[in-house]
């Protein structure tokens, strides 16, 4: 069979389309963007028509995906941890529910925060849905996962959780691949009322649900993921979920350090192999990527069981990501740096493009809002979101897709005036056309600036929703014609673009600006596109 | 057989190439692999850095551990510098010397190869002016591949057959001049 050299996205999609996936959704964010776009660059995928757009948000994604399911066919939906919390409702409602055809929910953690506004660990989420959650090592690992998770959520009937981190990811190794299996065909759920959630129907279900969440601990297709290898020592064993098993592995040569070990892969966890190790050891180390999760579980709130080592005592720090050296010292292994770093080496945080409209937006919003002092540009997430670094100085918040809309709304409210806010297009369609309602609605006295780059530019310019239907979602809205304006942020119109918005902001009620002009990144691949058919 | 290798540079500079070069090269030759790549914010104009682990036996982790790294390929002079917990007391630094200057506070860069310069194995050489005499003035990050080549334990024929891999699909010109590109580099590397 087939070898190929995959990130961990790119083996999960190219999985996902060898189980027989006929439905691929998702809404891009880092790290788990590739997995979508693999699939939308594939071949295969376009030979067999499989769906795959992107969707407005991650909750549109996974109820869209939840509906494949209830079609008969298999749809995998990915997003990044963030993501996950913007889709929790379907989620934890789609395990109530239970799905027809399988569906696997993939979750990208971020830990140290590389592209993120938090550190969440998903297999929270796994737990509290009540639903299996894998966690692949490694690429070939996640490889197989994919069929058995698909598999897994065919037979328990539950919507399966797929649990990364940044470091799988993004990094490639070769895959061996497995035999294609065929789609599933259109069917019908048996029960009609299956997805029906009335209170009558959800009590019962959530009674199957909770005890079948036991029962899951023991099942092969799960518990095969979970591995104890004894060893000859007694004074410590290890415990190595995901991918810290691999810095373990590296710092561990196992004919000298013979640890008992025992490998956690697939949630829920088993109790029968936890008691395998700490019955034979005296102390367990815990590694895992994110938060102390196993930990917390096993030592509880009285903590009286064995001695155990891990984040919540500060053997491995409480955050951030994993890597070889924390794993070498939590062994008490030493480890060996090179040279330090010069000190002339200076931090090279990003920055906005040369000739990027954004900056030409700020050059201009920067001036407008000068003389009403600092501290009332609400902002959100992208690459809009560098304008908080110098030279800029900009914004003053960024908090959750589409919170600057409703931040500025509830600062008016205060009696912050003027309060501006600064979304983009692809952000705006994602969660800031709700709060822009809710501000027409109470005619609150905002200025809401959308800088419309036509792409979702901070993940690479992925197809934006917003594209060409900005101005009539806002009229649709109910924005008046008189207040929504239309700039384009280029340094020649910065005097108008300066008199606008402080036109603007002078007005008490709802505004509406639309900054337009392509991202200049997504329009070189455009017109290099363009050129070569 | 065990190379860890280090390629750093500022976001949109193509080291993500070097490394696919050095990846297509290190699947001929039936060796395992594991490239970590940093996608996302810092590709605007950030540091970026991808950790390349080329082996004969199995690679467990994704990233080199400290002191390890046998090479740091650097297309930026500052950037080599930032890498140097991981590099090995033997291992090479294979740098760039054009600047690539987005910040404020850019150090004079003098005094950066003065620091380059402490390192006992290094070779810094000008890719940029090597790569436009070798009509390929783009390919400035595959003259730094071809001077750090003899410090990878593969053939340098396995890394001109990945070249012709990697840009096979852009053309025989392109491809042409990624070759020219990379043996004018190794010219430089005094191997
Ligand atoms: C809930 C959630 N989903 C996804 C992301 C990842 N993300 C950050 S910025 C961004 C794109 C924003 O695009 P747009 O608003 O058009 O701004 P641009 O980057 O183009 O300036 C995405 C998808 C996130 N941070 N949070
Ligand atoms: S990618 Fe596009 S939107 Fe982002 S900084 Fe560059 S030009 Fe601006």
């Amino acid at each position: 069979m087939k070898k190929l050299l995959l990130l961990g996205d790119e083996a999960i999609a190219q999985a996902a389309l060898d189980a027989g996936l006929s439905g691929m959704y998702a809404y891009p964010g880092t790290p788990s963007t590739e997995i979508m776009e693999y699939i939308q660059s594939s071949k295969d995928a376009s030979d067999r028509n499989i769906h795959r757009g992107w969707s407005a948000n991650e909750k549109t994604a996974i109820e869209a995906a939840l509906g494949m399911s209830y079609a008969g066919k298999r749809a995998m939906v990915a997003m990044k941890h963030v993501g996950l919390n913007v889709a929790a409702d379907g989620f934890i409602n789609s395990a109530m529910t239970g799905v027809n055809g399988g569906l696997i929910v993939v979750s990208a953690d971020d830990p140290s925060m590389h592209s993120s506004q938090n550190e969440q660990d998903s297999r929270f989420y796994g737990k509290f849905a009540l639903v299996p959650c894998f966690e692949p090592s490694n690429q070939q690992e996640a490889y197989e996962m994919i069929f058995d998770a698909f598999e897994a959520s065919e037979k328990y009937k539950l919507p399966v959780l797929f649990r990364i981190t940044t470091r799988l990811a993004h990094s490639r190794a070769s895959v061996q691949l497995k035999e294609v299996l065929p789609e599933k065909k259109l069917q019908l759920p048996a029960d009609l009322f299956q997805f029906v959630l009335l209170p009558s129907i959800a009590r019962k279900k959530y009674n199957a649900l909770l005890s079948s969440y036991e029962s899951l601990r023991y099942e092969n297709i799960i518990s095969k993921y979970n591995s104890f290898k004894d060893g000859r020592k007694r004074d410590i064993g290890i415990i190595a979920c995901g991918i810290a098993y691999n810095y373990l592995m590296e710092n561990i040569d196992s004919s000298i350090d013979d640890f008992p070990v025992l490998k956690i892969s697939a949630y829920p966890f088993p109790k029968d192999l936890i008691k395998d190790i700490t019955d034979r050891c005296n102390e367990v180390l815990i590694l895992e990527e994110g938060a102390p999760l196993v930990e917390e579980a096993l030592r509880g709130i009285l903590d009286n069981g064995i001695k155990i080592y891990g984040r919540l005592d500060g053997t491995v720090p409480r955050d951030g990501e994993l890597n070889p050296a924390i794993v070498a010292k939590a062994l008490g292994l030493p480890v060996i740096y090179g040279e330090e770093v010069p000190s002339l080496v200076k931090m090279r945080p990003p920055s906005f493009c040369k000739g990027c409209g954004h900056a030409d937006m700020f050059n201009s919003l920067i001036e407008a809002v000068k003389s009403y002092g600092p501290g009332r540009v609400f902002s959100d997430i992208g690459c809009y979101t560098l304008a908080a670094l110098p030279p800029y100085n900009a914004i003053n918040s960024c908090v959750d897709m589409g919170a600057s809309v409703t931040m500025a709304v509830g600062a008016a409210d205060a009696g912050l005036l003027p309060s501006v806010a600064v979304i983009g297009d692809s952000t705006f369609t994602h969660s800031g056309m709700t709060g822009l309602l809710d501000a027409v609605v109470k005619n609150s006295s905002v200025t809401i600036i959308i800088s419309d780059n036509s792409t979702a530019g901070m993940t690479g310019g992925q197809q934006s929703q917003a594209t060409g239907r900005i101005e009539q979602i806002c009229e649709g809205i109910g924005v008046s014609r008189e207040h929504l304006k239309t700039i384009i942020p280029l340094r020649k119109n910065h005097e108008e673009n300066i008199r606008i918005m402080k036109e603007e902001f002078e007005y008490r009620g709802v505004s509406v600006i639309i900054a337009s002009r392509e991202c200049i990144q997504t329009a070189t691949k455009r017109k290099r596109s363009e050129a070569s058919n | 057989m065990k190379n860890d290798i280090i390629l750093s540079g500022v976001g949109g500079q193509g080291i993500l190439s070097i490394a696919a070069t050095i990846g297509l090269a290190a699947v001929a030759n039936n060796l395992f692999l594991k490239q970590s790549e940093v996608h996302g914010m810092s590709q605007r104009g950030g540091d970026v850095q991808s950790h390349l682990r080329l082996s004969d036996k199995p690679v467990y982790s994704d990233l080199i551990p400290y002191g390890r790294a046998n090479l740091i390929i650097s297309v930026e002079p500052m950037e080599s510098l930032r890498y140097l917990p991981w590099l090995s007391k033997n291992g090479w630094l294979v740098t760039n010397s054009t600047p690539f200057i987005n910040i404020p506070d850019y150090p004079p860069i003098d005094e950066i190869i003065k620091e380059i310069k402490k390192i006992k194995n290094h070779i810094i050489i000008d890719a940029d002016t090597i790569a436009k005499e070798a009509g390929s003035a783009r390919s400035g990050n595959i003259v730094i591949l071809g001077a750090a080549s003899p410090f990878i334990d593969m053939s340098f024929v396995s890394l001109e057959n990945a070249i012709r891999k990697l840009f096979g699909r852009k053309g025989e010109a392109i491809v042409e001049a990624n070759l020219k590109a990379l043996k004018a580099g190794r010219d430089c590397s005094g191997e």
